[in-house]
């Protein structure tokens, strides 16, 4: 039976975007394919421990949600004259006539129709978010909510609401066409990347990783570029997480405190994850189309080699965040590229680079401008206007491993500045 | 097939007699590209300024636009398209989002 209850996990977690969205297509609407998918993994235990787990437990899967889908819109006509969720016309099955068959092969693979409809642009980011979650990894709403701090009803208002836009505005269910899929991929990896960096550093909360959304973010990806192996920044994307995850186990300390990326021991770091995550980036870069994300892999494959971060190639980080701001420029992107001018030319020309974005009002409120300059002043032996940055630093974290780490760099440099004024 | 209106904002007081002449022309060439698109115009209407609008909100009835605002609505049309991708690829070509914008809204159908 234990048996039986980790094959339909298994399935659940393998399966389930595949599932749901070959069964949207039957049902014109995901309110009742999620039904019937649910359905269908329930019927599963009973089934699968009565005559074994099928040979394809994804076309099983399919197959039965599929059934359920079809009894009930014979069922319901007013419903099914709906039909709400449009499909592409040219390979829309007649939901009455569609024969059912065990051959995988013969189901079409939508997953891609339905990545790309939950992170339609008429959605709001955090619908996009939201819906992804929901239904191409079938995490469930109260899990969905916990993972980003929000009431459970909340949650659940927010995907009924992005639902229901879906069907009464006609948003198509479909893979956009090739003048609009650049901009319409880029929406899908940002929110794949939100997911990311929403485990990665919770924005606020005591734990620092939240491993299950970085795992769901990882998967989506993997899943992502086995559907668009040709995309370089689905590589470059992929690249990025496994590359920035192969860090979890060192970034912080037994007590769950946040150890900076000079102090992490390097012995921890997951080595096939770097080896697996610089072949993606090399082959993103050698597509010669490079994006923001290969770019951005390229920084972090450079840390991952390094023993250490006086053995750093800053030079090759530096000359990277020059080609990333070409591509987008940004002024996060400027203020990570003045951290790597410090290891190159020095603290005092990285500071003036950070005042200056200081300037930039697309920057105010971002906590770390105040910790960057924060550490460029402690390095300079300027402690307290070291100390007075930390203080804004502080206001602006809300994760309390960020905020206990800028705490511990206050008490050194208040200490410090104590320290020269009384021994003159 | 669905149907959007499609709800023109414009700068304050959006009088049609002030529309400039490059923006009439670009008018007149905005039907040809709705068809083209695989769209049709079910009807449409432009306004008043709106230094015309009167508004009431419960009983009490004041002189100006519901909504104090940069833009006030201009006017609105029905726009026929096959889903949202296609109503907002032609919502896009309008002069109207120069220097305003436009607002893409289904129409309700009162389920049967």
């Amino acid at each position: 039976m234990e048996e039986i209850e980790q094959a339909v996990a298994d399935a659940h977690r393998r399966e389930w975007a595949f599932v749901l969205a070959a069964t949207a297509r039957v049902t014109g609407d995901f309110d009742l394919a999620e039904e019937c998918v649910q359905d269908a993994y329930i019927a599963a235990l009973d089934a699968w421990t009565r005559d074994g787990v099928p040979r394809k437990p994804g076309a099983w899967l399919t197959q039965t949600a599929r059934r359920k889908a079809l009894d009930l819109l014979r069922r319901d006509k007013v419903f099914r004259s709906k039909m709400p969720l449009l499909v592409e016309p040219d390979s829309e099955p007649d939901g009455t006539e569609m024969h059912l068959t065990d051959d995988e092969d013969a189901i079409p693979d939508d997953r891609l129709r339905l990545i790309f409809t939950c992170c339609h642009p008429a959605l709001a980011r955090e619908a996009q978010v939201a819906l992804t979650l929901r239904l191409v990894c079938g995490v469930t709403t109260p899990d969905i909510a916990r993972a980003f701090l929000v009431p459970e009803p909340t949650m659940a208002a927010r995907l009924t609401r992005a639902k229901k836009k879906i069907t009464a505005a006609r948003i198509p269910y479909r893979v956009p066409g090739a003048a609009d899929l650049p901009e319409r991929l880029d929406a899908v990896l940002s929110v794949i990347h939100l997911l990311y960096t929403t485990g990665h550093t919770a924005p606020s909360g005591g734990e620092l990783v939240r491993a299950d959304l970085v795992d769901r973010a990882i998967a989506l990806t993997r899943m992502l570029l086995a559907l668009m192996p040709d995309e370089p920044e689905v590589r470059g994307l992929l690249a990025l997480l496994l590359l920035t995850d192969a860090r979890r186990a060192s970034r912080t300390d037994a007590d769950g405190r946040l150890v900076i990326l000079e102090d992490q021991d390097r012995s921890l770091w997951d080595r096939a994850a770097i080896a697996e995550g610089r072949d993606l980036a090399v082959g993103a870069f050698r597509t010669g189309r490079v994006g923001r994300y290969a770019v951005q892999a390229a920084i972090a494959s450079l840390h991952a080699i390094a023993a250490s971060t006086a053995t750093t190639d800053w030079k090759q980080v530096v000359a990277l965040y020059d080609v990333l701001l070409r591509i987008w420029p940004s002024p996060v992107v400027a203020l990570n590229r003045a951290v790597a001018v410090a290891m190159v030319d020095g603290p005092s020309t990285a500071l003036d680079e950070v005042q200056r974005l200081g300037e930039d009002d697309r920057l105010a409120g971002y906590q770390y401008l105040p910790a960057i300059r924060a550490d460029l002043l402690r390095r300079l032996k300027r402690f307290e206007d070291a100390a007075e940055a930390y203080r804004a630093a502080i206001a602006l974290a809300d994760n309390a491993a960020e905020r206990e780490f800028l705490e511990s760099r206050l008490a050194e440099v208040v200490d410090s500045a104590a320290g020269r004024s009384s021994g003159g | 097939m669905p149907q959007y209106a499609v709800i023109i904002h414009s700068p304050a007081p959006a009088d049609p007699m002030d529309l400039t002449p490059d923006y009439v022309a670009l008018l007149e060439g905005y039907g040809p590209k709705v068809a083209e698109l695989g769209g049709t115009i079910v009807t449409g209407f432009a306004l008043e300024p709106s230094t015309t609008a009167t508004s009431i909100r419960g009983d009490v009835v004041t002189d100006g636009p519901f909504t104090e605002a940069k833009e006030v609505v201009a006017g609105f049309f029905v726009l026929e398209a096959p889903d949202l991708d296609v109503a907002l690829a032609i919502a896009k070509l309008n002069p109207a989002c120069i220097d305003g914008g436009v607002e893409v809204r289904p129409l309700f159908n009162p389920p049967a």
